[in-house]
């Protein structure tokens, strides 16, 4: 398969007053894949995710995603660019006035003119997808478990058919039969819509269960890039303490 | 970028992205280019159109398309769908496993959201009207248990003065006093101008200017000044403590305090309803001069009156009472503001959204229940001739 680098950091350095977050950071993220972004408390990784996104301005660097430079385009550029990703927040970040169905309709009412006949059953498609029952398109985000809400916010970043996938701690705060899960249902759409995943995450076990490859973020930038066999022969001691610690071992990685 | 090699099938195909919609006879339709969901709209409109030109059987061709998402395959399963509801055969050929995955998908998520239970509007309106009966009722019966409970830790207090939370209630004090003090003055300052420049022009018709006095000392001292000081502490001090108060539940504070042994009522309720009724008589006593300073200077500019005529004539319109009668008001609708505030905010629920909520309702129900008593107070002066 022909690689495509679809986001490209160079040279990236972030900070917040005195103190840098990311100091020369690159990475490369490739079409098709599941990347997976570890690191400590503090290291940098949703910092990364938001500076991606452009929620975030970096002081220095550069960031490609999709064969555009996020940090130099004009509004309606990035409208368009943004319209080619979805972003899944921490605790799903819906709109907590509107019914999951409308949070659903909020992108797809934003970027394209449909009739609402044709957004109501893209949403219920989306629903459907993401493994929700019809009734919770009726439901306010309050009245769902978190569980449920992580579903409905990816529903709500998959509305226009991403390209690329940004997934911040999708497994946090689930039991781990619910991770487990979850994991499941992010393997299973990538097949069906062929998306890019960049997932910031903790859980070992959804590092192993469906990332294709690892980057470890540890002293402001990236320290190793690989898939999991490569990660357990890294030298760094963060990536040795992270990946043979005993969480690491309870999550099967040593036998691999 | 036309590829020719379509053959006669490329004929609505303008450019390489464009999706298009080839009939070629009525058992067969080719579906070709890019079925992505900008293009949703006018796809579903053109196949909505095909109902009725086709056969008792029909193929849907899709080997010339070039990219297929969410929206094109539930356009493309949903005819399919209506075509075999009304008799036709469908059957989709020359599909690329990739899209036939995503098909599938679509179809297996092919619901309908379960229809609404009919309800009758009017019964809907009775069932509503007693909702909110009953959950009004509910409220005020909680808030008495509120006063009540309050009321007791007071006592508690008063026995055991020690347990008395000193620091953050002189920190109240300066939060709701000192710190509202520009903002009372001003309102108060205006409104003593405005009372003095239109009841001048109204008195000037009678030839009794010099009652204006009258009518600035009474309005400003008995309520005016109280009411507005009152209003204003609403705004900016009740609201206050319920979005702290409620910030707090919502971070889980009010649990780790109880299960340390603090009592929520002591620690956070006292400090704020003793601040607040030590430093609104005060703060009604500044927006009486305020007020009375407004008037004054009003007077003067308008009607002439040196201000050491206005003093004396102060002196001769109203009794010390109309002073004391505002200013006697205050610990109360302190006590109003500072409980229905603290109230709501331990009332917050589990999310943000519920703090802004409790927050505009505790507003709300202080700003209500201070001009009710204002009311029942003035009837109470009225019965006993003050």
């Amino acid at each position: 398969m022909a690689t495509e680098t679809v986001i490209r950091v160079e040279n990236l350095r972030t900070g917040f007053g005195d103190h840098l977050v990311h100091d020369g950071l690159n990475l490369e993220v490739q079409r098709g894949e599941v990347l997976g972004v570890v690191g400590g408390s503090g290291a940098g990784k949703s910092v990364l995710l938001h500076s991606i996104i452009g929620l975030q301005k970096p002081r220095a660097g550069s960031i490609e995603v999709l064969g555009q430079y996020v940090l130099d385009l004009e509004p309606p550029e990035r409208a368009a660019l943004e319209a080619r990703w979805g972003v899944l927040f921490q605790d799903g970040a819906l709109f907590s006035s509107l019914t999951v169905a409308q949070n659903i309709q909020v992108p797809l009412k934003e970027h394209l003119r449909l009739s609402q006949q044709l957004m109501d059953e893209i949403a219920m498609i989306k629903i459907g997808l993401v493994g929700l029952p019809p009734e919770a398109g009726r439901l306010y985000p309050a009245e769902l478990s978190g569980g449920m809400r992580k579903r409905a916010g990816l529903a709500r970043a998959l509305a226009l058919d991403p390209e690329i996938l940004f997934l911040d701690e999708p497994t946090s705060g689930l039991d781990p039969i619910g991770a487990a899960r979850f994991d499941a249902l992010i393997k299973k759409l990538r097949t069906t819509l062929n998306f890019t995943v960049f997932m910031v995450t903790h859980d070992l076990d959804s590092l192993n269960a469906i990332c294709d490859r690892v980057a470890v973020l540890a002293d402001k930038r990236v320290v190793a890039v690989g898939d999991m066999r490569q990660m357990l022969n890294e030298r760094h001691p963060w990536v040795v303490e992270y990946f043979h610690g005993p969480r690491a071992r309870s999550a099967g990685l040593s036998g691999l | 970028m036309v590829d020719e090699s379509h053959g006669p099938g490329s004929v609505s195909q303008t450019t390489r992205n464009s999706a298009w919609i080839k009939f070629i006879d009525e058992r067969l339709i080719m579906l070709g280019g890019c079925w992505t969901i900008d293009e949703a709209e006018r796809l579903d409109n053109d196949l909505k159109a095909i109902h009725g030109k086709i056969g008792t059987s029909l193929n849907f061709n899709l080997s010339e398309l070039e990219r297929l998402d969410t929206a094109g395959a539930w356009l493309i399963h949903r005819t399919r769908k209506n075509l075999e509801l009304g008799g036709t055969e469908v059957m989709l050929v020359g599909v690329n496993p990739e899209y036939g995955v995503l098909l599938e998908e679509v179809a297996a998520n092919d619901q309908s959201p379960p229809p609404l239970p009919h309800v009758n509007p009017f019964v809907e309106w009775v069932a509503r009207t007693g909702e909110v009966t009953l959950d009004t009722l509910h409220r005020a019966r909680d808030f008495l248990g509120f006063f009540g409970l309050v009321g007791l830790t007071i006592l508690r207090t008063v026995t055991h003065p020690a347990r008395l939370r000193l620091v953050p209630t002189i920190h109240h004090m300066e939060q709701v006093g000192l710190n509202a003090m520009p903002i009372v003055g001003l309102i108060s300052f205006l409104i003593g101008v405005v009372i003095a420049y239109q009841g001048a022009n109204q008195m000037k018709l009678f030839g009794a200017e010099v009652f204006v006095v009258n009518l600035i000392a009474v309005s400003i001292l008995r309520e005016i000044g109280i009411l507005l000081a009152a209003i204003v502490i609403a705004g900016r001090s009740g609201s206050a403590f319920t979005a702290q108060i409620g910030a707090m539940k919502v971070n889980e504070e009010i649990d780790a305090m109880r299960t340390l042994g603090l009592d929520p009522i002591e620690v956070l309720v006292l400090p704020r309803l003793l601040a607040l009724m030590l430093a609104m008589p005060l703060l009604a006593f500044f927006a009486d001069m305020m007020g009375l300073l407004g008037g004054g200077l009003m007077s003067w500019i308008v009607l002439d009156i040196k201000p050491d005529q206005f003093i004396e004539r102060l002196g001769n319109a109203v009794s010390l009472w109309s002073f004391w009668i505002g200013i006697i008001k205050a610990p109360f609708f302190a006590v109003i503001i500072a409980l229905v505030g603290c109230y709501e905010g331990l009332q917050v629920g589990g999310s943000a959204e519920s703090v802004g909520h409790m927050t505009s309702r505790a507003v709300v129900e202080s700003i209500f229940l201070v001009i009710v008593i204002d009311a029942a107070f003035s009837i109470f002066f009225q019965l006993v001739g003050v």
